[in-house]
């Protein structure tokens, strides 16, 4: 069982898309302040980076809750957006609905949840359309 | 190679980080969509891009990347370079395009890196 747990709280603005990955940043400073390996806290920052800009680019913002405990890092992202319409085909490399507009932010080539997949441990997206997404992103501590 | 010698061989100018230039650099990866850099990870790397904005630097950040270059002349601002600042990235600024800057650091020796899992 684990004996420790830390719990962080974000709120991810959905208007300012030079803040967008700010969230991210500072979960990624708190891991390397905690002295997790580098591996591991790279693979939860790129998963949250991804989610955290996918937020901001298709839902309007949400909330970031990111949980520490001896055997993993949960982070979990909830957002009231549009939901996603086919988790399938979103999951495929190099699909998106993303804007042009967004596409010239550096962002929306279909790679995010891909990578996300890539780098987490577990990664579980419950949608609906029309009510929003909550994407669970696990990185296990390595033993 | 070091970020001091990138510099000379681009002729670039530093805007950030010069107690990073004798700060050795492996691979380098040259893209301006973020996503595609954060596909594969590599150490000590440098990121060529033609993107100006906050998440260059962030996605660099996030990659422990130490470098980002920005082409054709582009000058980041401020804001930029105060990301950079807090994530100890050096910054520089080159007159040539991504192709010709790529090709420039390719043949004097810095490489894309194995094409290999984070794992």
């Amino acid at each position: 069982m684990s004996s420790n747990s830390l719990h962080y709280h974000y709120v991810v603005p959905g208007d300012d898309f030079t803040q967008a990955g700010k969230a991210s940043s500072a979960v990624k400073q708190i891991l390397k302040q905690l002295g997790f390996n580098p591996q591991t806290i790279r693979k939860m920052s790129i998963s949250l980076y991804e989610g955290e800009i996918n937020m901001v680019i298709h839902a309007g913002g949400g909330e970031i809750d990111v949980d520490i405990d001896d055997e993993k890092i949960t982070a979990v992202l909830t957002d009231r957006g549009p939901g996603i319409e086919d988790v399938e085909l979103a999951m495929q490399d190099g699909w998106s609905t993303a804007s042009e507009q967004v596409r010239g932010l550096g962002f929306g080539a279909g790679m995010g949840l891909p990578n996300m997949k890539k780098y987490s441990d577990e990664l579980k997206i419950d949608t609906e359309v029309g009510k929003g997404t909550t994407v669970t992103i696990v990185v296990k501590l390595a033993s | 190679m070091l970020i001091r010698e990138i510099r000379d061989i681009l002729n670039a100018e530093l805007l950030e980080g010069e107690h990073l230039l004798d700060t050795e650099v492996h691979t380098a990866c040259g893209s301006d969509m973020m996503s595609d850099v954060l596909a594969y990870v590599k150490d000590q790397s440098v990121l060529i891009t033609g993107l100006l904005n906050q998440q260059a630097i962030r996605t660099a950040a996030m990659m422990d990347m130490v470098c980002v270059i920005f082409v054709r002349g582009k000058r980041p601002g401020e804001d930029i370079l105060q990301v950079a600042r807090e994530n100890g990235i050096a910054v520089m600024t080159t007159k040539h395009r991504m192709f010709t800057t790529c090709g420039m650091l390719y043949a004097a020796g810095l490489n894309g890196g194995l094409k290999r899992d984070e794992q």
